[in-house]
């Protein structure tokens, strides 16, 4: 084996961009990319350029007419109904030029990462720009066009026969990867999220547990808004155990979406950098333990791209390769970032106390999720 | 909605001269709680529920006493089918009728034909689709005074935000002075309309705004 981790990353992962002022921003990406380099934590050796995903890959998963809408769209000779019928050309997912070489590219990564794990060359793999969960096979939603994440498993199940296990921590459901395996025993969802009652897709309750005979292999842990770094990480620790232990996957891909942060402009939860340090360390602990320690990880949601996802992200990394990150933020990022940002810059790797008043219903939001937790579960617990 | 768009369109049914033992086997089977009782025609005579199934069963503790009776045919033990309706019935009115009645399957017949069945799960299912809950979106609940033409303000905001609405429902408040109106729009990022019916001073009722209230 070579490499313990790689970091799949090139500028042409850049290029997904929907407008100046849309809140999915990719210069995330380059900012924990630059932050890595910045503290040293990232080596040249280290990194690997992506390739862009073939026609066929992006088949693996979507539906041909959408792949041709998308490619028209890109090209500007897509008409205006028949874009929204794709769920191209909303608010969500405003049409861009050459998004489909775009997306593309971000699919590519994510599969770059995948081959560089299950090839064993590396046994950790890190695609920052990948995690577009909520694509559909034949429609965009969420921010996502095409579905890095579910190209991804249906590419490991095909190529390497593998039986994956997708475990998904971002604030808002990964409703597209759930659907595309929801009938499939071989592929096992876990996504703990922000309950649904008001926030996007809406769904990921517990009781969407899987159809036909890929029941019981789909998990939803639903928390309460408000939820803070304790219960949280509870949910999360205990479910992704328990779970791993029921399905004995071959390899873990994780989506790393970091909208669950305080500061996160579109959801209501209350976590901090704790989550984000610890997230990674536990996915690293159960990949050792049931895969050999094989781990794809990608990105996902997060808009505060100035506070939380450079840091956040880094954490990522770090994990990956035994390291862990605290105290002051290097100066030289923190100078060359600092005018352009639109919220001062954290100085520190962990967020300061008290950033947020103390939370009036938190025994209320823990109780309730300790239940949710517990019912999500049922099916497993029973059976042990 | 019409009682066509919701009715089941495939059901199993029987035959009024099948034997007992045949229905509850069918019913075991297919997993299903009603059988409609049909003749040659494909006419409805009756319905058999696992209640009458059950009423015509031993006791598991007499399990082979007069196996007989399941020679019986259905037509014996069927009950009246009671509340029908019919295809261009009216969804809501056939709420009324499952809740008031406390029934849990409605045939539905043009003339005497059978020709689909509502239970309680296409009424649910309806119920689903009414709430949009059923479509990737955000919830939004407005609190508006109770007068006429709030709705129509509230919504021409979304449509300047370009937000396609995939449901609309209105609760009363508490307060008889306001009424909630409750939006499920297909956007993922609510905050610039939320902002927006704030600045306007319209009561936005959740997602709780960051930094304005709930400790946030």
């Amino acid at each position: 084996m070579g490499n313990d981790a790689v970091f799949v990353y090139s500028p042409d992962l850049l290029s997904y961009k929907f407008s100046d002022t849309h809140p999915f921003n990719q210069l995330r990406v380059q900012l924990a990319y630059e932050l890595l380099k910045d503290t040293g934590y990232l080596d040249d050796k280290d990194i690997v350029s992506p390739r862009q995903a073939t026609d066929d890959e992006i088949l693996l998963i979507h539906d041909k007419g959408y792949v041709e809408a998308v490619k028209k769209a890109g090209i500007g000779k897509l008409s205006k109904e028949i874009g929204l019928n794709y769920g191209l050309g909303t608010e969500d997912t405003p049409i861009f030029q050459n998004m489909h070489e775009a997306s593309s590219w971000i699919v590519g990564a994510t599969l770059t990462a995948v081959d560089w794990v299950m090839e064993g060359k590396a046994k950790h793999a890190l695609s920052l720009s990948g995690g577009l969960h909520h694509g559909f096979r034949g429609k965009a939603s969420g921010f996502c066009i095409y579905n890095d994440s579910s190209i991804a498993i249906e590419y490991m199940k095909q190529k390497y026969k593998a039986r994956v296990l997708y475990v998904d921590t971002d604030a808002h459901h990964g409703d597209g990867v759930q659907w595309a395996f929801y009938d499939d025993p071989d592929v096992c969802t876990l996504s703990i999220h922000e309950t649904g009652r008001y926030l996007f897709p809406g769904t990921g309750s517990i009781h969407e547990k899987g159809a036909g005979k890929g029941y019981g292999y789909s998990f939803n842990v639903p928390v309460d808004a408000f939820t803070e770094d304790e219960s949280f990480l509870d949910c999360y620790e205990k479910s992704l155990w328990e779970v791993a232990d029921f399905f004995k996957p071959d390899v873990i891909i994780t989506q790393n979406g970091v909208d669950a942060h305080y500061y996160d402009p579109l959801t209501h939860l209350s976590v901090t950098m704790k989550t984000y340090a610890e997230i990674p360390r536990i996915a690293k602990k159960v990949a050792d333990k049931y895969c050999g320690g094989r781990w794809i990880a990608t990105g996902g949601g997060g808009y505060d791209i100035w506070r939380v996802v450079p840091r956040a992200w880094s954490y990522l990394w770090c994990v990956m390769n035994d390291k862990a990150p605290s105290g002051l933020i290097a100066d030289s990022w923190l100078s060359r970032w600092d005018k352009e940002a639109k919220h001062r810059l954290p100085r520190t790797w962990e967020d300061e106390a008290g950033i947020y008043k103390p939370i009036p219903r938190k025994d209320e939001i823990t109780s309730k999720n300790r239940a949710t937790l517990e019912k999500s579960l049922y099916s497993i617990r029973k059976s042990s | 909605m019409i009682v066509q768009n919701m009715m089941q369109k495939k059901w199993v049914s029987i035959h009024a001269e099948e034997t007992i033992g045949t229905a509850l086997k069918l019913m075991l089977e297919k997993d299903v709680r009603y059988l409609p009782v049909t003749d040659d025609s494909g006419n409805l005579l009756g319905l058999v529920t696992d209640r009458e199934l059950k009423d015509a069963s031993p006791s598991i503790f007499h399990q082979n006493e007069h196996p007989e009776d399941f020679d019986k045919p259905v037509s014996t033990i069927m009950k009246d089918a009671g509340f029908t309706a019919h295809p261009f019935d009216i969804a809501e009115e056939l709420s009324t009728i499952f809740y008031e009645h406390n029934i849990s399957c409605i045939p539905v017949l043009e003339e005497k034909k059978l020709v689909g069945l509502v239970t309680e799960r296409e009424m649910l299912h309806a119920f689903i689709q009414l709430t949009g809950t059923h479509q990737p979106g955000s919830h939004l609940e407005v609190a508006v005074p109770n007068e006429a033409g709030q709705l129509a303000n509230v919504a021409s905001v979304l449509k300047d935000f370009h937000l396609n609405i995939s449901s609309v429902l209105v609760y009363p408040s508490h307060d008889e002075k306001e009424k909630i109106v409750v939006f499920r729009v297909g956007t993922m990022n609510p905050l610039p309309v939320i902002n927006h019916l704030i600045d306007n001073g319209y009561k936005v009722k959740w997602p709780p705004v960051p930094g304005e209230n709930n400790g946030k």
